[in-house]
């Protein structure tokens, strides 16, 4: 239901400018902070404005998959807990955690940041597990983006457990995780005929479609994802493309 | 025997040229384009697609056949055959004054009870009332009910009423039928009706349908 | 592409329903609706909703599936969902509901965009109002070839697939999700080539739909 303070935001989109006087382009101030969390492998604290999001890695020693039984293990897991938004429900994972989960997971995993096949080691036995799990903390718009950046920031953060005996010995390290690329997830949001880029939360409410590109170093796109209960323009793609492509540089060089 | 044209959703069925349009059509860039699976019909002032499927949607004064439901405090919940219950209000039952302290309106319409009754008004968030203060509505007594598809039931009245006029006189038989698709039967033919009313169900777009009933009702 | 198979009204208890196969991949949708939708608090009330479930029969792929819902059928229920969305005029039926159930009976890939057109042919046999078709298809890189319509072992092997879905009257685009690596030039190849692919879906579909229902007048 279109209410008056969302006509007031469609109109002022309209005219290229935002409530908070950013750029339609314009992200929020952008903070990206590392080994946030003693008791992960890896961990980072993504701010975007208002919203915050923390993502931690563990590492752990499981069964490979059967079809890839020399491969390593990437799993991405979201948590919209309750205490981060009045819309989020106490439950299972919802629909929308889901899917913010699987888009980063594909970012990842399609960009071959982590090299899997080095993860082995007993083919069809033991392999190392690599678990990302997204935790929002406050949800002020932007939630994708905000993820994939805190994932790969952690993913570049991470260490690798030291074994003794074939156990995992917490604490002690043998070296960092190798992080082959850093794949960055940027969503263009269609308000109108305009393109606006890092949403908040009130900004999202008039958002009719999404596309979210997961773009590598080389400018290669490994994931996407239409979002969104309104159609796309065959012309929308390429000029969203090209936008995500300009931005994700942008946010790469946060990554150091 | 010719058929009428079957068009799909999407379609560009003709332009509009001023015309008004049908539920079954809508209008992008001056251009008519069909909204569902059905028959084309198209007029000199008007463009409409009749959905060969579909679910009855009230609109205010078709003529309906519903089912009491539900004895509510000042009226009584009516299912219609529709994603939508219709409430008929006390004032729109009955005629004589109900002091609904001392009444229980059950003794006016109860649960399973039929009515012959009209869509008086359909809001926007589709708030249905029907009502049975007109010269036609009725409760109807005994007899059964058969289901069709609300599309079809134009077919099964005819032209000023020539179908149904037809079945009735060579069946001998009391047919009304709601435009919801609900189709109230009594009499002593009532499988004979059934069984024409299935077939018009299924040829319904055939032209010259009415003559083919009648004859196959004369042998 | 290989062959494309349809058969309408196969669920009779529901308002509409189709199977669709594209070679090994088999889908059945079945949609009922617009009904009252229960309980009360989730109905809107100026629109109808639509809801979509995906599912994989358990014996539809090699390696028993577990039954149930897992997270990539709560994924790919909502992605179907959205490509459809955009076609049905949702807001002639408010407080209603429209439910779309759809079951991959047997998996060869492509089972997302499959699953989308069986939904739409029995959305529009159920008679729901529609701007357009929705058509959909997979398409994808492999030994850096741009093939259409993935099996389920070019799937594992392609360096990159697009699932696409859109509106063939209307041109617009309802469903775009990728995986792997491509470049915007590749991209805006597969496009052009899913556009293409779907149009010819799109023939096949209409020509499905309209001889059922002239061969019910003849």
């Amino acid at each position: 239901m279109e209410n008056i303070a969302d006509k007031y935001l469609k109109g002022l989109i309209e005219g290229g400018r935002r409530s908070d006087g950013r750029k339609l382009d314009e992200f929020r101030e952008i903070e990206v902070k590392v080994g946030v969390m003693k008791n992960a492998e890896g961990s980072a604290l993504v701010k975007i404005g208002d919203t915050k999001v923390i993502a931690g890695i563990k590492m752990e020693i499981v069964e490979p998959f059967k079809d890839t039984p020399e491969e390593g293990v990437l799993k991405v897991n979201a948590e919209f807990s309750p205490l981060a938004s009045p819309e989020f429900e106490i439950g299972p994972p919802s629909e929308d955690a889901i899917e913010l989960a699987r888009v980063v997971d594909r970012g990842i995993r399609e960009s071959r940041a982590i090299e899997l096949e080095r993860l082995c080691l007993e083919p069809k036995l033991r392999v190392w597990g690599v678990f990302i799990d997204i935790d929002i903390l406050n949800h002020c718009g932007n939630l994708l983006d905000a993820s994939a950046l805190a994932s790969i920031a952690a993913l570049l953060n991470t260490k690798i457990p030291k074994l003794e005996n074939g156990e995992i010995v917490r604490g002690k390290f043998e070296k960092a995780l190798q992080v082959a690329f850093k794949p960055i997830t940027i969503t263009v949001c269609k308000v109108g005929n305009n393109f606006l880029l890092d949403p908040s939360y009130e900004e999202e409410e008039i958002v009719e479609t999404k596309l979210s590109f997961g773009i590598r170093d080389d400018d290669k796109i490994c994931a996407i994802q239409k979002y969104g209960s309104k159609e796309l323009e065959f012309s929308d793609i390429e000029a969203a493309l090209d936008l995500a492509v300009v931005k994700s540089k942008e946010l790469r060089k946060l990554l150091g | 025997m010719e058929a009428r044209k079957i068009v799909l959703p999407g379609e560009v069925v003709c332009e509009r040229k001023g015309r008004k349009l049908g539920r079954g059509v809508y209008e992008v860039e001056e251009k008519i384009l069909t909204k569902f699976l059905g028959v084309l019909k198209e007029s000199e002032d008007e463009v409409d697609v009749i959905p060969l499927a579909g679910v009855y949607l009230p609109k205010i004064g078709d003529k309906v056949i519903g089912i009491i439901k539900g004895v509510e405090v000042s009226g009584w919940s009516v299912d219609i055959n529709s994603p939508y219950t219709a409430f008929l209000p006390i004032g729109e039952g009955v005629e004589e004054y109900v002091d609904v302290g001392r009444v229980d309106l059950s003794r006016f319409y109860d649960v399973g009870d039929v009515i012959f009754c009209r869509v008086s008004n359909v809001t926007k968030s589709k708030m249905v009332q029907v009502s049975m203060k007109y010269l036609y509505t009725k409760k109807l007594l005994g007899g059964t009910i058969v289901k069709i598809f609300p599309s079809k039931v134009p077919r099964l009245i005819g032209k000023g009423g020539s179908m149904i006029d037809i079945i009735k006189k060579k069946t001998g038989t009391q047919i009304i039928p709601g435009e919801n698709g609900l189709v109230w039967i009594k009499g002593e033919n009532v499988s004979k009706v059934i069984e024409v009313i299935s077939l018009i169900e299924r040829e319904s777009h055939i032209i010259g349908l009415t003559e083919k009933i009648g004859k196959m009702l004369g042998e | 592409m290989r062959k494309i198979e349809v058969e309408l009204g196969v669920v009779t208890r529901a308002n509409g329903s189709a199977l669709v196969k594209f070679g090994d991949t088999v889908a059945l949708a079945a949609v009922y609706g617009p009904a009252e939708l229960h309980p009360a608090h989730l109905r809107e009330y100026q629109t109808g909703i639509l809801r979509c479930r995906y599912s994989l029969a358990p014996f539809s792929v090699e390696e028993r599936k577990v039954p149930g819902f897992d997270r990539r059928s709560v994924e790919l229920s909502k992605v179907i969902r959205v490509a459809i969305e955009p076609a049905i005029f949702l807001e002639e039926f408010p407080k209603a509901v429209v439910d779309v159930f759809v079951e991959i009976l047997q998996a060869d890939g492509s089972t997302r965009v499959t699953a989308i057109n069986a939904t739409n042919l029995a959305l529009i046999s159920a008679g729901i109002p529609m701007r357009d078709f929705v058509v959909a298809c997979s398409v994808g890189k492999i030994d850096n070839c741009l093939v259409v319509d993935l099996n389920g072992i070019e799937d594992n092997f392609s360096q990159a697939d697009i699932n696409f879905a859109f509106m063939p009257n209307r041109n617009k685009i309802t469903l775009f999700q990728g995986d792997g690596q491509l470049t915007k030039n590749e991209i805006k190849e597969l496009i052009s080539l899913a556009k293409k692919s779907c149009e010819k879906i799109y023939e096949v579909e209409k020509g499905v739909l309209s001889g059922k229902y002239s061969r019910q007048i003849s």
